[in-house]
């Protein structure tokens, strides 16, 4: 079917083209590849007529396609002629016959290798944005915290009380479970290959040392980040998105005292309390293994632990605890308000989020490490 | 401005339909009758529902009871590929654009042709360029994403992918509000030329009296959940239903202007 839609005859200088059936989306390709072998055609051609009396349908596509046969025999240097165009198309190809022949800006970017050299360039310059930015935050987050001091009435109480709920008390069930298991997980390695050489009795040394001191605070702070930290990008983000932060700017209000403030704080008080219940959970998930695994009598799993922990263990993992929900909480705010106008980019902040924060707690992490060992604690 | 469509053809025809959301009924046994190559202006209070009968029209919304032919198929009792060819022959403007934020405007514009149909990339492009050309813009918005764009611009390439795929009917969602007074003109004369050139049929939901003056061939009004009048402009006038009075006599009416001078 598609042979009908154009048929061409040379005679000599001259080519006499007639189009048939329908000149619609549906046949468009099949068209294009017809005309596009007409124009193609050899020869030496000054007198073009297109007959378009066959042609029953005709939209943008098919009147597109025509324009295009005429301008590639004009470019040509033929002279062209169109008979036979139903009345009511004409306002159409007049409409195309209009559009000026500009090309549209070619896709792609450019030779790949100055792309790539590109690109890494880019991403180094964004690791140097996304320090300042995090550093900028820091010293907003300051200046907010003095002037609150200064009239603390204008502290957003409601607002901590309501980010409180949702990141610590909605949070304890699902840290609890977890770091439950991190806890039976520990102590049932630790008994596997510790018995190898008859030192069971250390396992809970090590579930002691390394639960209070790293595991309970990690993973805690790498929960709160996945759960918080990316629900805090999202919201901020597309209160961007929808101009709600531009609002609270032009009625005098600053987004970083009403929106980020109370949620750091939350953040602050609440990751030291789930890592206290975390740390628990997993030193009774420890006792357990122990006890039906290892078969060490929980009374001697409490008394070792006693002699086996000070109280520097515990401090350690809970002084780091509020540094490390600051860091989830700026991350997060400094994300979500760098999200622009797009979806796309709504979740690309997001994940960015959680990714840095991540990160950053892991380093944090290992900076307190250095700075107690030379304290001694 | 009557443009004569000799033979009443419809082309959507809404019938006994009623939308509710919960307790709350929306349109309660709405009539309606859409004809082939006209712009049919949709007007109401806000909240009257004009939207939901839209959505309704055109499947975002289920219906409680009634029947809805759009191009003469039923679209509550079609077969999945039935519905689909028919969704294909209609091209929907929303409020916001709804444009695709992660895509470019050239990828906007292709997303649809490329999805139903196989054309060559040299093809495609140029479409684009047609088509951005038609609604008044240039090829240098080609590559810029829907948040570069301002009100109008967008509106404008949200009204090209409408038509990317050479509609039957649009159905336009507000088209001009949010543009200032120019902008919206201009956007009245572009549908009535994109109209005659397409031979389209304009379903346009609308609080704009000056579209509805300028290029409306025929206005339905919807208040209390029922579609209460439909007729040309002079029709709306003469009637003496207070909504009407109140609506097309009031402060802002360009009617009540006239009668003053």
């Amino acid at each position: 079917m598609s042979d009908m839609l154009l048929e061409g005859k040379a005679q000599g200088g001259q080519l006499k083209l007639a189009g048939a059936g329908a000149w619609t989306a549906q046949n468009a390709r099949a068209l294009e590849a017809l005309i596009d072998g007409e124009t193609a055609r050899a020869g030496k051609l000054r007198q073009v007529d297109i007959d378009m009396r066959g042609v029953e349908r005709l939209d943008t596509f098919g009147a597109w396609l025509l324009e295009r046969l005429v301008r590639d025999f004009s470019a040509r240097g033929c002279q062209t002629s169109v008979s036979g165009l139903r009345e009511d198309y004409r306002a159409l190809i007049d409409e195309l016959h209009a559009v000026k022949p500009e090309q549209a800006p070619a896709h792609g970017n450019g030779q790949s290798l100055t792309y790539a050299l590109g690109s890494i360039g880019q991403s180094i310059a964004a690791i140097g944005e996304s320090f300042t930015a995090f550093i900028n935050m820091l010293g907003a987050l300051v200046a907010v915290v003095g002037r609150v001091a200064l009239r603390p009435r204008g502290f957003r109480f409601t607002s901590l009380v309501h980010q409180l709920d949702n990141v610590a008390w909605r949070a304890v069930p699902i840290i609890l479970l977890i770091t439950f298991l991190i806890g039976c997980i520990i102590a049932q390695q630790g008994l596997f290959h510790f018995r190898k050489f008859g030192a069971d009795i250390y396992v809970v040394d090590m579930v002691g040392i390394l639960v209070l001191r790293e595991i309970g605070v990690l993973i805690v702070a790498i929960m709160v980040a996945g759960r918080s930290g990316s629900a805090y990008t999202a919201e901020l983000g597309s209160m961007k998105m929808r101009e709600e932060i531009d609002a609270l700017r032009t009625m005098g209000f600053d987004p970083i005292e009403v929106l980020i403030l109370p949620r750091i704080v939350a953040l602050i008080i609440g990751v030291p309390i789930l890592t206290f219940l975390g740390s628990m959970a997993a030193l009774y998930g420890g006792g357990i293994v122990c006890w039906l695994y290892g078969g060490i009598d929980p009374d001697i799993f409490l008394s070792r632990l006693k002699e086996a922990i000070t109280i520097d263990h515990f401090k350690v993992g809970m002084i780091k605890a509020p540094f490390m929900a600051m860091i989830v909480g700026v991350v997060a705010s400094v994300e979500g308000l760098a999200v622009k106008g797009s979806a796309e980019s709504l979740g690309l902040q997001t994940t960015a989020s959680v990714v840095e924060s991540i990160f950053l707690v892991i380093v944090l992490d290992g900076l307190f490490a250095i700075f107690f060992a030379s304290i001694g604690m | 401005m009557a443009r004569g469509n000799g033979s009443k053809d419809t082309i959507i025809e809404v019938r006994d339909v009623v939308v509710g959301f919960g307790e709350h009924i929306v349109l309660n046994r709405v009539d309606l009758d859409v004809y082939r190559g006209e712009i049919l202006g949709f007007v109401g209070g806000s909240g009257a529902g004009k939207s939901v009968l839209m959505r309704t029209i055109i499947g975002l919304l289920p219906k409680r009871a009634g029947t809805i032919k759009v191009l003469g198929v039923d679209m509550a009792a079609a077969s999945d590929d039935a519905r689909r060819a028919v969704e294909r022959r209609w091209g929907v403007l929303f409020q916001q654009g709804a444009l695709f934020s992660s895509l470019s405007v050239r990828e906007n514009l292709q997303f649809p042709v490329r999805e139903y149909l196989d054309l060559s990339q040299r093809l495609l492009d140029e479409l684009v360029i047609a088509k951005l050309d038609m609604v008044g813009l240039d090829a240098s918005v080609c590559e810029k994403f829907p948040s570069e764009l301002s009100g109008g611009m967008t509106k404008r390439v949200a009204l090209a992918r409408a038509l990317a795929l050479d509609p039957d009917i649009v159905f336009l969602d507000e088209p001009t509000s949010g543009l200032d007074p120019i902008g919206a003109g201009e956007f009245d004369n572009l549908i009535a030329t994109l109209q005659r050139t397409l031979g389209l049929t304009v379903f346009m939901v609308t609080h704009d009296l000056d579209s509805l003056h300028t290029v409306c061939d025929r206005i339905a009004v919807l208040a209390d959940g029922k579609v209460i009048a439909a007729g040309a402009m002079d029709v709306m006038l003469a009637s003496k239903h207070p909504w009407l009075q109140a609506y097309f006599h009031g402060k802002r009416s360009r009617a009540d202007h006239a009668e003053r001078q």
